[in-house]
């Protein structure tokens, strides 16, 4: 398992996540573009802005502590971390043991902490605003996520993502109501916490309503790269978790070459349709205000309890 | 597991579970348009896990009281409830006694409630069907505090109705419907109880200008 | 065919009443298909004497002892309550308070409502007893917001809203009886019937039936009126017209009464345990304390013994509860003199609200002078509901005691003291409206008090001597409760 083979592949893994968190994000915005009868941006527009960003001078304010300058670098580790062991090619891999549902909620709160507390050092209003408002989404969407977590290892008797993709990729097909609720609970969830149309807007800088982008407003070179970038890999950590959820089927659990090619064209097929409908979703909705943010999260936090309750009661009677 | 049931369980337990959204919808629904949609929502579901039992069972009784599901409550009350609305003028959004959320909260500790109490007789059940006895429980639940919360007469009453297809879902689901005398028993008795409620509803208009319940809380104990 | 006149008569009055409109001899009607109904009644309650239980129409309708003596108290009541609406309607209707369209309703209602009951009261069939019981609701709704005033509507709602969750309860707790009996019988319609219910009813599931009992009580006996389920009750009776206050308190109740006596016999059977009883003990000791304070702050007259029928069908529910022969013998007592006297004593009231033009027990003053014969007539009827001897209720209400002191005693103290407070409540508040200076001017009308002295005189009678053929059919109804 931990055989030099193993190791490469993890590298892979790594290397695929950070190429392709900005492709999607690319798509997303393309897509979205499509639909909103604009004329898009290339592909790679994602990736020229990151190299914009890291040619450019670091422009820190005077009171900024340490940090304020470390913050970038914690949240790229986490985020690259995060994608790492979230099973997308494989789920043999040597990371595959950490890859603890409950660990994984841990990374990205990590990150959320210190994107809140970097929000907050330097003093500005709207930094502290943007902060808190991220702490209150956060604080409601964890519980939601955690229970779609649950349920997911209710159903696989275990919280190793290795594990539950396992067992729900090989399962024979049966209908499971309590995977299509956790499935919408989910799509919440990384609705907001990927700062994504109901809640937030990610494309925007008007003050009322900015909760992520307000938090990072005082961030510029190589540090506001680093925080978009991992971004984007958020994004893609969330898609390919989703992805692994609800939608296992294509994941081997050897590491042969072909069943390589057959995981990576499955992923990519499934990247470009879920980021299509990611832009769909966020074309026909309209940004809630910001205290509906609440409603919205505790309506995930209840469908991901309710998909749990009914996983209880009708899936576990026979 | 799942994957041992038989696909109509599998489509019923879908149902089921479609039902128990469409109660927490309901509970959640700010607009009493939208409620009554909601409410004929439920209808289609119950009209098809009754279809469903009845193909999977072979009870052909059960098919009758699909049919009467279909009608009384996909066609006949949403188009009484509409016509209502209409006549009473009353399109206003739905004010709650509780804050939403809350009642969700509330609403999840009851669906807890109400599978644990259906825990031990889903057990004893011979039928196919039979853990979604919780589901039809929580749906009555539901419906309850539904009723309880909205301080209307139009969505109690809709929550009424809903409490009625709970029951129903639990008839179908535990016992695959009851005999069929009571079940036109029952279908008459919601029909007559509808009409004499819209009669009921002009009069308080006439009454109080109206429809909010809350001119009805003068008679108190002192 | 005694039997479908019994049903066939008060439906067709319903139907009659409701074609033909309100006319001058509408009331005269009305009185005339109770008057045959209470013949019919008493026929099949002769051919029942003769020839013991029977079962008719392909089973769906069962008639035995227990049920055929409330199928008389109702047709009986019934009629007597026509008797007392003929006048008392058509003042209301002088007054202004009622239009012709409304009285239409009202007879109609009238005869459909009894209709529902005599239904509840005869079949077989668990499923058909909730239907019936629903539609009881449902007619009596249209009947308590007869006057249309945003009391009235507030009552009716109340009494709508509560009493359908409460009916809906009762059919949760049906289907969960169905759903134990099909394993035992088999599915169909068979296995809804009370009498092959009650064959199997050892192996019917415990913990189904338990909790099948808890949802039947809880329903049932929210129209039963048991504390804390009780809300609708004085309202409902407070503000529809007198009559029906007199037919809600007088029969209704007992009918919902005896359909959780009905589930209370097949869960004893089932359960070995004294789950049952132990419930229906509390709700009916919770019923009389909560109803005897309550009814010392009553201000309005018909509220006052809309309360004290919670009391009463509390001490019922009770006595039902001890369950043994002694106790439910005094328990069918007490649900018969309960009726007859309850429904005298509306009527007394009504007379006496109509005189004064008020309800308000502060307005109502002085009945001996206004009216002497509805002021002995109120005075003789609270005295016999407080259980002075020689009533009927006194009776009744002394084994209840004895019986609670043998078997559960516990509970006499607070029987006791409960009786004492509302004994005070109901007579402080009646002796200065029949005793006290008279405030209001006199309404010219005659009273029709034959009802009020015909229940009472049959109360007296009850108290000091029941008919042997009487008190053989209760001995028998009150062994099948067991």
């Amino acid at each position: 398992m931990s055989s030099a083979p193993a190791l490469v592949l993890q590298f892979l893994e790594l290397i695929l996540a950070l190429l392709a968190a900005p492709l999607l994000t690319g798509w997303v915005n393309q897509c979205r573009a499509w639909l909103g009868n604009r004329s898009a941006p290339p592909l790679t527009q994602f990736y020229r802005q990151l190299a914009k960003l890291f040619e450019k001078e670091v422009v820190l304010a005077d009171n900024a502590s340490s940090l304020f300058r470390a913050a970038p670098y914690v949240i790229f580790a986490c985020m690259a971390l995060a994608s790492m062991i979230v099973p997308t090619l494989s789920t043999d891999l040597p990371f595959a043991p950490a890859a603890d549902a409950i660990a994984l909620v841990g990374i990205f709160a990590l990150a959320r902490v210190f994107a809140a507390l970097a929000g907050m050092d330097i003093g500005t209003s709207f930094g502290t605003m943007g902060a808190r408002r991220e702490m209150l989404i956060g604080f409601l969407a964890e519980p939601a996520l955690l229970m779609v977590f649950f349920t997911a290892s209710l159903i696989s008797h275990s919280t190793s993502l290795s594990t539950i993709v396992e067992t729900l990729g090989q399962r024979e097909f049966a209908i499971y109501p309590s995977l299509a609720f956790a499935g919408v609970a989910f799509t919440m969830v990384s609705l907001a916490e990927n700062a994504r149309i109901p809640v937030d807007n990610p494309t925007t800088h008007l003050e009322l309503t900015m909760i992520h982008e307000a938090m990072i407003l005082e961030y510029s070179g190589r540090h506001l790269a680093l925080i978009e970038w991992a971004a984007s890999l958020k994004l893609y950590a969330y898609s390919c978790l989703g992805l692994a959820l609800f939608f296992p089927w294509g994941i081997p659990e050897t590491t042969g070459p072909l069943s390589m090619l057959v995981a990576l064209s499955s992923l990519v097929l499934k990247l470009a349709i879920g980021g299509f409908l990611l832009a769909l979703i966020e074309t026909l909705s309209a940004k809630l205000r910001i205290f509906r943010a609440p409603e919205f999260l505790g309506t995930a936090f209840m469908l991901a309890v309710l998909a749990m309750l009914v996983h209880q009661l009708l899936e576990t009677a026979t | 597991m799942n994957g041992h049931l038989p696909l109509y369980a599998q489509v019923i337990n879908l149902l089921a579970a479609m039902l128990l959204l469409l109660s927490f919808a309901m509970l959640a629904q700010r607009r009493i348009l939208s409620l009554i949609n909601l409410f004929m929502a439920q209808g289609m579901v119950l009209f098809a896990s009754t279809v469903v039992v009845a193909a999977a069972t072979g009870q052909h009784h059960l098919y009758w009281s699909a049919l009467l599901t279909l009608v009384l409550k996909v066609m006949l009350l949403p188009w009484i409830l509409h016509r209502l609305i209409r006549r009473l003028n009353v399109k206003w959004d739905v004010e709650t006694l509780i804050n939403i959320p809350t009642t969700m909260m509330i609403g999840l500790v009851l669906v807890i409630f109400s599978f644990n109490l259906a825990l031990p007789i889903s057990a004893l059940a011979g039928t196919i069907t039979r853990s979604t006895l919780g589901v039809a429980l929580a749906a009555v639940m539901l419906a309850f505090l539904m009723m309880i919360t909205r301080s209307k007469a139009v969505p109690q009453v809709i929550g009424f109705l809903a409490m009625e297809n709970g029951l129903f879902f639990a008839a179908t689901s535990a016992t695959y419907g009851m005999p069929m005398v009571v079940e036109l028993g029952i279908a008459l008795d919601v029909l007559v109880g509808m009409v004499i409620l819209g009669v009921f509803f002009f009069q308080i208009r006439e009454q109080f200008d109206s429809l909010d319940i809350r001119h009805l809380e003068q008679l108190k104990e002192d | 065919m005694e039997f479908l006149l019994v049903l066939g008569f008060p439906l067709a009055g319903g139907l009659v009443l409701a074609a033909t409109g309100h006319w001058k001899r509408a009331a005269e009607i009305n009185s005339a298909f109770s008057l045959l109904t209470l013949l019919a009644a008493a026929l099949l309650t002769l051919r029942v004497i003769e020839h013991g239980p029977q079962l008719l129409f392909d089973e769906e309708i069962f008639i035995d002892p227990l049920n055929v003596f409330l199928v008389a108290l109702t047709a009986f009541v019934g009629f007597t309550t026509s008797l007392f609406s003929r006048p008392y309607m058509r003042i209301e209707h002088d007054h202004g308070r009622l239009s012709s369209r409304r009285l239409r309703l009202y007879h109609s209602m009238f005869q459909m409502f009894s209709f529902t009951m005599l239904l509840a009261l005869t079949t077989n069939n668990m499923g058909i007893l909730w239907v019936s019981m629903e539609a009881a609701t449902l007619t009596t709704v249209l009947l308590v917001s007869l006057y249309r005033t945003p009391a009235s509507l507030e009552a009716a709602w109340k009494y709508f809203i509560l009493c359908g969750v409460g009916i809906a309860q009762a059919l949760f707790g049906t289907i969960l009886l169905y759903f134990a009996a099909e394993k035992v019988l088999g599915g169909g319609s068979g296995a809804l019937l009370w009498t092959h219910l009650d064959a199997v009813k050892g192996q019917l599931e415990p913990t189904v039936l338990s909790l099948a009992f808890v949802f039947l009580l809880v329903g049932y006996g929210t129209k039963v009126g048991l504390v804390p389920l009780h809300n609708w009750l004085p309202d409902a009776h407070a503000e529809g017209p007198t009559p029906v206050s007199a037919v809600l308190s007088g029969l209704l109740l007992n009918v919902a009464l005896y359909a959780v006596v009905r589930c209370k016999v097949l869960a004893d059977g089932a359960l070995h345990s004294n789950l049952p009883g132990m419930l229906m003990m509390g709700f009916g000791l919770l019923s009389v304390v909560v109803a005897a304070f309550f009814l010392s702050r009553q201000k309005d007259v018909k509220r006052l013994f809309g309360y004290s029928s919670i009391e009463h069908m509390g001490i019922i529910t009770f006595a039902f509860g001890m369950g043994g022969p002694v106790a439910s013998f005094a328990g069918l007592l007490h649900m018969t003199v309960h009726s007859l006297t309850k429904s005298a004593i509306f009527f007394a009231v009504g007379h006496a609200a109509q005189k004064c033009g008020s309800q308000a027990i502060d307005d109502i003053r002085g009945l001996i002078k206004l009216s002497p014969t509805v002021g002995w007539g109120l005075m003789l009827g609270a005295l016999a509901i407080l259980g002075m001897p020689p009533s009927g209720v006194f009776a009744s209400e002394f084994l209840i005691l004895t019986t609670a002191m043998k078997e559960q005693p516990w509970a006499t103290p607070i029987l006791l003291i409960a009786l004492g407070v509302a004994f005070a409540a109901i007579f402080g508040k009646v002796q200065p409206m029949v005793f006290g200076e008279p405030t209001a001017k006199r309404l010219p009308h005659k009273p029709a008090m034959l009802p009020v002295f015909i229940h009472l005189g049959l109360v007296l009678m009850l108290g000091l001597w029941i008919p042997p053929y009487l008190a053989e059919w209760y001995r028998q109804a009150a062994k099948l409760i067991g």
